[in-house]
């Protein structure tokens, strides 16, 4: 797999994977963008609560949001170290961007059980709905990513991941730095803006 | 079961395709049948509506998306001077997912539990309370799987367009069906991920309980709609464009003469690709989205129709004071244009939202869109077929019976769709089982019915033309004395496709090698000579995509009869995507 790489001849120069890789996250773009105007259109449409004044807690999703953004930062430097050929640094680096990642899927599965025991669910009412659904997504891509990043960990550890094929952990890095970003994305729109939303808005009231 | 190789993947698209048009033929001669009479009673109003569903679900999505998807495996990579794709074997696991889906959603008959709310299945019909059955969860899970097909697939092609042209190939040196295709794999790319969301949002209704388009509950269906059309309209664009692609190659080959105003077409092939996202309400004008937003997606409707006009003119430019062969291809051809000219009018006619008033839900409306679909999807695609068969087989096929095809499509096509016209104006609603004889629409809807006829035998001529291939001779590598790459190889081509990777030094890069050499007194009269395929690299057969594709079509299945059955093709799934990755893309020796 990382052998032909280094051989293929392209027009760009560019090699094959790295386009396909920007040109499916700009498809996910436009994925994640249909799940948030999803939620957009309906926030305050919901007809019953619980309303996410009541329960959206933006000082506990800050800290997870932080440790995300922060595994982000553990990506830059396991691609570094791939980069100089340092194994030990890559296979460390590259567990600490997983357990980062995983920390975070931890405080979202805690916030989902907080939430369904405070009476928020799929079909409670459209916050519920729209809210799992988007989030859910997400997180589906976050869990995706570790798994990505515990396999490139184990070929490090045997040896596999060098500067030679430092691209394996390259495309690895953009779509987990992509997935950090839509999580901003989120963050600012359910959480900082959305999270104080009282009640349904009563059209023209 | 293994191959990897865009040619064989490119024959395997084209039969599925041709077996489930063959299916959806058949669903639309029920529906004939069934209108042929007044208060006729042949079907259920239930069965009636199962079949104008998976008619059109399967002619849009499993029969003319494939069919042009078989055109862009076989010809882009030929065209561009490539070996294959930039990833076969991601191109195979396109093919069997798509396989797979299609099989998904045709198991809805098995169980009798058929779609019936129509191709764009709209909101809040499609809940639960008003169809209780499984056949929704059928359509949208279906979709779902053929949707990732549909996105890798267009990952692919971009990829392999914009990195894998032959040295010397510049963007604008690009014959313009690979510019559709990858217009046509954008699209695709960006569109399939919103209908991905609105499915999925349809099958949690459905499934899990939420209320996304349900109005009781604060739901809104018209969500769906936009959901659906913000990929719909693209769509449309994603089946027209490769038929504009074939066309842009037959008409200058048939007429010896390069195309008129090359980079027009290219242009306005990228303004139609990009303005297709900004007209999608022009299906909603009856929603009551207000005076502006209707007047806006009025305007830009209308707008669009000029890049689409530029290429009509263009075309015709190209044959005018050409050299005209009337081969059936370029019968096809030129019946593209004529019958895409009708349907683009009558399309005009409904982009102006008070005259859609009037249209909107008739018959005007199914007449319109055949015109466009079948006068120009359908016979880009024959025109592609009898074009390219000769490069994909090595035979020709009969241009006798190529003609009759022709005539027969040609006639049969216009008597079925065009009374549609007068009867949609007469207020026919769209999508009813039987019609009370008072109303006066029986003799046109006869006429219709009779067309039907007309293609069905123009349908069973083209098999037959193709049946009697077996026993025909193989032909000149270069049938037509055709301007692209692909003919400059033997037909049909090796499995490495060119021996040596050509140097392109304009548009229309064979017909000026083939110039050169007449010049100097050499005439080109062999394909480039085969050598020894052991020397060349390739990629090796792989089965871990029909795995893979099997894992994911395990996981909608799952979802339509036991979530645990979901579970087990996750993990088959993610155990093809593991083999995957520890298998190396070419043969070992190819590491260096």
């Amino acid at each position: 797999m990382a052998h032909a790489a280094e051989h293929e001849y392209t027009t760009t120069g560019l090699s094959h994977r790295k386009m396909l890789m920007w040109v499916f996250l700009g498809s996910d773009c436009l994925f994640f963008g249909s799940l948030i105007a999803t939620y957009m259109v309906y926030r305050g449409q919901s007809l019953v609560g619980p309303y996410p004044i009541d329960i959206i807690d933006v000082p506990l999703t800050t800290v997870s949001t932080f440790v995300l953004l922060m595994s982000s930062f553990a990506m830059v430097q396991a691609l570094a170290a791939t980069n100089a050929d340092n194994k030990k640094a890559t296979v460390i680096w590259l567990l600490a961007t997983a357990a980062l990642g995983a920390v975070f899927i931890g405080f979202q599965i805690y916030e989902f059980n907080a939430f369904k025991n405070e009476g928020l669910t799929l079909g409670g009412n459209l916050f519920g709905a729209s809210f799992f659904t988007l989030t859910g997504f997400h997180g589906a891509h976050v869990t995706l990513g570790i798994i990505w990043l515990v396999a490139i960990a184990i070929l490090a550890a045997k040896g596999r991941v060098g500067s030679k094929n430092a691209l394996d952990v390259e495309l690895l890095g953009l779509y987990w730095h992509f997935v950090d970003i839509v999580w901003i994305v989120i963050f600012t729109l359910l959480y900082l803006i959305g999270g104080f939303d009282v009640g349904p808005v009563i059209p023209g009231g | 079961m293994t191959t990897v190789d865009h040619k064989r993947i490119a024959v395997l698209y084209g039969v599925t395709a041709m077996i489930l048009m063959l299916i959806a033929g058949v669903e639309a001669g029920v529906i004939r049948m069934q209108l042929s009479s007044a208060d006729n009673d042949l079907i259920s109003a239930a069965r009636y509506n199962q079949m104008f569903t998976m008619h059109a679900t399967t002619m849009v999505f499993m029969v003319i998306m494939p069919l042009s998807v078989s055109f862009f495996n076989f010809v882009v990579p030929l065209a561009i001077g490539a070996r294959d794709v930039a990833f076969p074997r991601l191109n195979a696991l396109s093919y069997w997912i798509f396989l797979f889906g299609a099989i998904l959603m045709h198991m809805a008959f098995v169980v009798d539990q058929v779609p019936d709310a129509g191709w764009f299945s709209y909101a809040n019909l499609t809940e639960k309370p008003f169809s209780i059955n499984r056949g929704l969860d059928f359509w949208a899970i279906g979709l779902l799987v053929m949707g990732t097909a549909s996105v890798a697939g267009g990952l692919n092609f971009v990829v392999t367009i914009i990195n894998l042209r032959a040295p010397g190939m510049s963007m604008m040196r690009m014959p313009v069906f690979v510019w559709m295709t990858l217009i046509t794999s954008i699209l695709l790319v960006l569109a399939f991920p919103v209908i991905t969301v609105g499915l999925i949002e349809l099958t949690m209704d459905r499934n899990f309980g939420t209320h996304f388009f349900i109005p009781a509950e604060g739901g809104d269906p018209i969500l769906w709609q936009h959901l659906f059309w913000v990929f719909g309209h693209p769509e449309v664009y994603i089946l027209i464009l490769p038929a504009m692609g074939i066309v842009s190659e037959v008409l200058p080959t048939f007429s010896r003469k390069p195309l008129f105003g090359y980079p027009f077409i290219v242009f306005s092939g990228i303004v139609i690709g990009i303005m297709g996202w900004a007209v999608w309400s022009h299906h909603m004008f009856t929603v009551g989205l207000g005076p502006v937003a209707n007047s806006v997606f009025t305007i830009t409707t209308m707008l669009i129709a000029v890049p689409t006009g530029i290429k009509i003119f263009n075309w015709i430019a190209t044959m005018w004071k050409g050299s005209v062969e009337f081969t059936t291809a370029m019968m096809f051809a030129l019946g593209f244009v004529a019958l895409f000219i009708v349907g683009g009018l009558s399309g005009v006619s409904h982009a102006i939202s008070p005259s859609d008033f009037q249209q909107q839900d008739t018959y005007y409306i199914v007449a319109h869109l055949h015109y466009v679909l079948f006068g120009g999807s359908i016979f880009g695609i024959f025109s592609g077929i009898y074009f390219w068969y000769p490069k994909i087989t090595g035979k020709m096929l009969s241009e006798t019976l190529g003609k009759l095809n022709f005539w027969l499509l040609f006639i049969g096509m216009n008597l079925t769709f065009f009374p549609m016209h007068f009867l949609g104006l007469n207020g026919m609603p769209r999508r009813i089982y039987t019609y009370s004889a008072e109303f006066g629409w029986e003799n046109m809807n006869q006429i219709a019915s009779f067309g039907y006829v007309v293609l069905f035998v123009g349908f069973v001529i083209f098999l037959v033309n193709i049946w009697q291939t077996r026993s025909s001779r193989f032909v000149s590598h270069d049938p037509w004395d055709a301007p692209g790459l692909e003919w400059s190889i033997a037909s049909p081509p090796p499995p490495y496709n060119f021996a040596v990777i050509p140097q392109v030094e304009g548009l229309d890069q064979y017909w000026i090698m083939k110039d050169r050499a007449e010049a100097a007194g050499t005439p080109i009269t062999e394909p480039e000579a085969l050598v020894d395929p052991s020397t060349i690299h390739m990629p090796s057969p792989s089965y871990w995509p029909i795995f893979t594709a099997a894992g994911v079509a395990l996981i909608g299945g799952g979802l339509l009869s036991h979530y645990a059955l979901s579970f087990v093709g996750g993990a088959i799934a993610m155990m093809g995507v593991i083999g995957w990755g520890n298998e190396p893309p070419a043969a070992p020796s190819d590491e260096h």
